[in-house]
């Protein structure tokens, strides 16, 4: 039940993003708002298995919301550009050392893996390839390894990093 | 020019610097992995660049004309961007596992744990 309310809710959400300015109910015509929670309630019926799969709300509670919204912009929009900056540096010089490294992630229910592994693939040098789903370890593509590196075992996630700590912002928000 | 032009304009070539440097990439590399890193990293980017000065401009002709299709627009921009990084990252991992698991090692490559542990 809460799974079809999330699911439901989420959907409405999003058409009244997307049609926002049709109307003077609010920003909506009543001819669109109808229209929406009808979408919605199909959409919930049809769609909550998928989107609950992990039967965990943990980030419907607001302070986790307010933490990826400060999160996304902040420290996240900052590793993205010095991702970019490196890589361009690379695709310029062509100095390059890959390799497919084991990182330590410590990260343990579902949603907190795939945003640090989304969050991997866009910053700095290292793209995500597979996972261990057992030890929820993550395997990184990484474009220029330091020396040494390719010696050891596990590296931490959080060495991947140079500016701002994203697996503690990962924990927080999603654990 | 005024200085949202100026801004608009600014925001347009960051976007179409760094998406050409993602296509001079994609050419250069030499394996699968090392292109994904310069199509992801660098479209993603200049993507958000691109569709920021459409945001950019939306908010500024709704604020000086007050009319709400300008508003749409800087929404639907937003909402583009943000699907957009969303997909690249998952996207990108769906290939990159792909050709991993059908057998395209990385070369060159100082060390492989992928291909050692044996998933």
């Amino acid at each position: 039940m809460i799974a079809f309310l999330v699911t439901a809710g989420m959907a409405f959400l999003l058409y009244l993003v997307l049609t926002a300015g049709s109307g003077t109910i609010g920003l909506w015509s009543l001819s669109e708002l109808v229209m929406g929670a009808l979408l919605a309630l199909l959409t919930g019926l049809v769609a909550r298995k998928f989107l609950c799969r992990s039967e965990s709300y943990r980030l419907l509670s607001p302070l986790r919301l307010l933490l990826l919204l400060v999160y996304v912009p902040g420290p996240f929009f900052i590793e993205l550009t010095k991702a970019n900056l490196d890589v361009a540096y690379r695709v310029i010089t062509m100095k390059i050392r890959p390799g497919i490294v084991r990182v330590h992630s410590g990260l343990k229910t579902d949603l907190g893996i795939f945003m640090l592994a989304n969050s991997i693939t866009l910053t700095p040098g290292t793209l995500s390839v597979g996972i261990d789903e057992e030890t929820n370890d993550l395997f990184i593509h990484n474009i220029n390894i330091a020396e040494g590196d390719e010696k050891r075992e596990v590296i931490e996630s959080t060495e991947l990093f140079g500016l701002a700590n994203l697996p503690a912002w990962i924990r927080r928000i999603a654990e | 020019m005024t200085a949202v032009e100026i801004l608009i304009y600014a925001c347009l070539a960051i976007g179409v610097v760094f998406n050409s440097l993602g296509v001079i990439g994609l050419l250069r590399f030499p394996d699968v992995y090392t292109r994904m890193h310069a199509t992801t990293k660098a479209t993603t980017f200049g993507s958000i660049f691109t569709s920021l000065a459409v945001i950019v401009y939306g908010f500024f002709m709704f604020l000086s004309q007050a009319d709400s299709q300008y508003l749409i627009l800087a929404i639907h921009a937003f909402l583009a961007a943000a699907c957009l990084a969303f997909t690249n990252a998952v996207s990108a991992h769906a290939i990159a596992r792909a050709a991993h698991r059908s057998g395209i090692m990385p070369t060159p490559a100082v060390v492989d744990r992928l291909a050692e542990a044996k998933l």
